[in-house]
């Protein structure tokens, strides 16, 4: 198995009819991902990409059936839509919505509260590549032909350096059970820990690749869960070693404000906990590789 | 993007936390009839740059007659003030903030964050105002009061009255200190703030509870709701580069290196500094282009480069994903034919078509240095340096 999305999962696009929700539907369409239809509201009964569009989240739901979505909101709306689709039951959103204001994230999660456990909905990103599960869906905006079909875990909050890591593994002949984008920003809907700990429950993932960058304590955080709880190796590199302190790096997320947050902080902390550490972005795959076969994994 | 002292202090006072009386002046004249006009014996001239540490460079000064602050004005006004927090080039000073001095029984410290672990709203203080927090937390973190606010409801009376009393503050003062607390975290909380620091919060002899300097932060991201605050940037106190970048929708961080970065993805970016780092080089900046890197960022973002008179190499690494390599390569040789670069350059593809783009480049006419991974182009790039 992999982890969140399968073959079979069943997608609906939030913000479907807009030039760019409309540009990756085709993607994942293409990728071979179970698109069955979108939500805009004041459009539905209208047909797009040859699917239905819905006005409502709840009626797409109850029409297609649907457990996840993927949504390409702006970001003035984005955190409406978030909420809809919680209450429409929707089990996995992934935002790839870049700039939703902190405020409105936490008041996404603060609303996500009323449900019990199990009826909860799970959230990725905002600002985030989203999510594939290599030659069975993808939920998202990488190029899905960079990702080798396989067993390593990758949970990165770069889009574009997951998609480096992707590539070094596959020409190391490495693939990829799944992988997710936890997204950029200070405020998000899963972490790091939320994420390997699926990994660790997966029958299929062998090993976890973590890409992490400066700010926020999630990094360490999921590697302290790892010391406790994790049986397959974890292996990690933190991005902005030469990150200058108090600066915000491009994501918003990315600016170093206390103790544990720098780069050599991180690292440090990781090492305590058993992880193994790529010590240049370069060697993600190679150091991936080493720990497959110093754990027999390979 | 964040506020001059004076700004936040007025927002603050909308929020009926108590500020000394001032008014901001733009020249020496000004400043002396401010000073009449705010009237008693005692006044504080404080020069408004986004900084904290101003005392310490020279930025404020205490006055004992409205001559004198015409004086320090004038001494202040179009200088450049060079604090341990804005760099050797300091920040221009053009507003200047007049102020009554205090007569101060305590100071304090008192600041709100967001706490990321807890993803609520923090309220930090400590009896040890006048000192940064790192240094409070370094030297005296005994003093560090935390409180958690639950953002969906807000900040409740107790949840205040506890940071009031555990601040030491007299049974007569405590409601009005409450009130001071609470007024900051709806200034946080209504306003999309990432920061709100009174530094020092002050006890005086009249007591009256006073916010004598206060630092604002806000997010970027809620700018579309917020033109009143939008309307406080004020671009004098920012890198020109910077505000160049920003106003085209880059991510742009000037640092003081040698090496200029243009990369697509802020992941990519920060990495591919490392890496240079490790080649034992220098990064000029830190660019993101944005994931797409669409040939016209690439065209802008080497304009911003060429505009960096630091640089002397300047790095290309973008790993293409739906764009494609080949599209990204003709951005390039777009950009080269308009923008003149005397530098060498170094250009890494990677992803999509990535052959393909390679191609064009080499039967273009530009003339730079291939590279093929992260680490080859860090080297490449250093080595070119000479």
């Amino acid at each position: 198995m992999s982890i969140i999305i399968h073959k079979n999962t069943k997608i609906l696009v939030q913000g479907f009819t807009g030039k760019i929700g409309s540009f990756h539907a085709e993607e994942m369409i293409k990728y071979g991902s179970n698109v069955v239809g979108g939500v805009t509201p004041g459009k539905g009964g209208m047909t797009h990409l040859n699917l239905p569009v819905f006005n409502t989240v709840k009626e797409a739901v109850d029409q297609t059936g649907a457990s996840t979505s993927i949504l390409f909101v702006p970001p003035a709306f984005a955190a409406d839509s978030a909420m809809e689709a919680a209450d429409a039951g929707i089990k996995t959103c992934v935002a790839i919505t870049d700039g939703i204001p902190s405020h409105d994230m936490v008041k996404i999660k603060r609303y996500m509260r009323r449900y019990p456990k199990d009826k909860k909905m799970g959230l990725v990103g905002p600002n985030c590549a989203g999510i594939i599960s290599p030659g069975k869906s993808m939920l998202g905006i990488m190029p899905g032909h960079i990702y080798k079909e396989g067993k390593i875990g990758i949970v990165s909050r770069s889009g574009t350096l997951g998609y480096e890591a992707a590539q070094q593994l596959k020409d190391l002949e490495i693939g990829v059970s799944t992988s997710v984008g936890i997204g950029g920003d200070p405020i998000n809907g899963s972490s790091f820990r939320d994420i390997i700990e699926k990994f660790e429950n997966d029958d299929e993932t062998i090993a976890v690749l973590m890409i992490g960058e400066i700010g926020g304590p999630q990094e360490v955080e999921a590697g302290q869960f790892a010391k406790k709880n994790m049986s397959k190796p974890v292996i990690a590199y933190i991005a902005g070693l030469t990150a200058p302190k108090g600066r915000v790096m491009g994501h918003a997320g990315a600016i170093v404000s206390a103790y544990g947050e720098s780069a050599i902080e991180k690292v440090e902390l990781l090492k305590e906990c058993g992880v193994t550490i790529s010590k240049n972005p370069s060697v993600m795959g190679e150091t991936v590789k080493k720990v497959l076969v110093e754990n027999n994994l390979n | 993007m964040d506020i001059h002292e004076y700004q936040a202090k007025k927002i603050l006072s909308d929020f009926g936390v108590k500020i000394p009386t001032g008014g901001i002046v733009y020249s020496p004249e000004n400043a002396e009839n401010k000073a009449r006009e705010i009237g008693g014996s005692k006044w504080v001239v404080k020069a408004q740059v986004h900084s904290g540490a101003r005392g310490k460079a020279g930025g404020i000064i205490i006055c004992n007659s409205p001559l004198e602050v015409a004086d320090a004005t004038d001494k202040l006004l179009g200088k450049k003030l060079i604090t341990n927090q804005t760099g050797p080039e300091g920040k221009i000073i053009n507003r200047i903030y007049i102020e009554e001095a205090t007569d101060i029984k305590h100071e304090l410290y008192l600041g709100l964050v967001f706490d990321r672990s807890s993803e609520s709203i923090m309220v930090v203080a400590s009896t040890e105002g006048g000192m940064s927090v790192e240094e409070i937390s370094k030297e005296k973190p005994e003093t560090i009061i935390r409180s958690k606010i639950e953002v969906a409801v807000g900040i409740q009376q107790f949840q205040a009255r506890e940071i009031a009393f555990g601040l030491g503050i007299e049974s007569k003062l405590i409601s009005r200190a409450a009130n001071t607390i609470i007024g900051c975290y709806k200034a946080f909380s209504e306003l999309d703030a990432t920061m709100v620091e009174v530094n020092p919060l002050v006890v005086s002899h009249k007591d009256e509870i006073l916010a004598l300097d206060c630092k604002m932060s806000f997010d970027n991201n809620a700018m579309f709701r917020r033109d009143e605050i939008a309307e406080l940037r004020d671009k004098t106190q920012e890198n020109s580069n910077e505000v160049y970048a920003s106003d085209r929708g880059m991510n742009y961080v000037s640092l003081d290196g040698n090496i200029g970065n243009i990369i697509n993805g802020a992941g990519l970016a920060m990495a591919s500094m490392d890496m240079i780092k490790l080649a034992g080089g220098e990064p000029a900046n830190f660019l993101d282009v944005g994931g797409g890197a669409t040939p016209e960022k690439i065209v802008k973002a080497f304009k911003l480069i060429s505009m960096d008179t630091k640089v002397k190499v300047i790095l290309v690494n973008i790993f293409a994903g739906i764009n494609r390599c080949d599209w990204v390569a003709e951005g390039i040789v777009q950009a080269l034919s308009k923008i003149e670069i005397k530098h060498p350059l170094v250009i890494r593809l990677a992803g999509t078509n990535v052959e393909k783009g390679n191609e064009i480049l080499k039967k273009s006419n530009i003339n730079y240095i291939e590279a093929s991974t992260l680490e080859d182009a860090a080297n490449k790039a250093v080595k070119a340096l000479g």
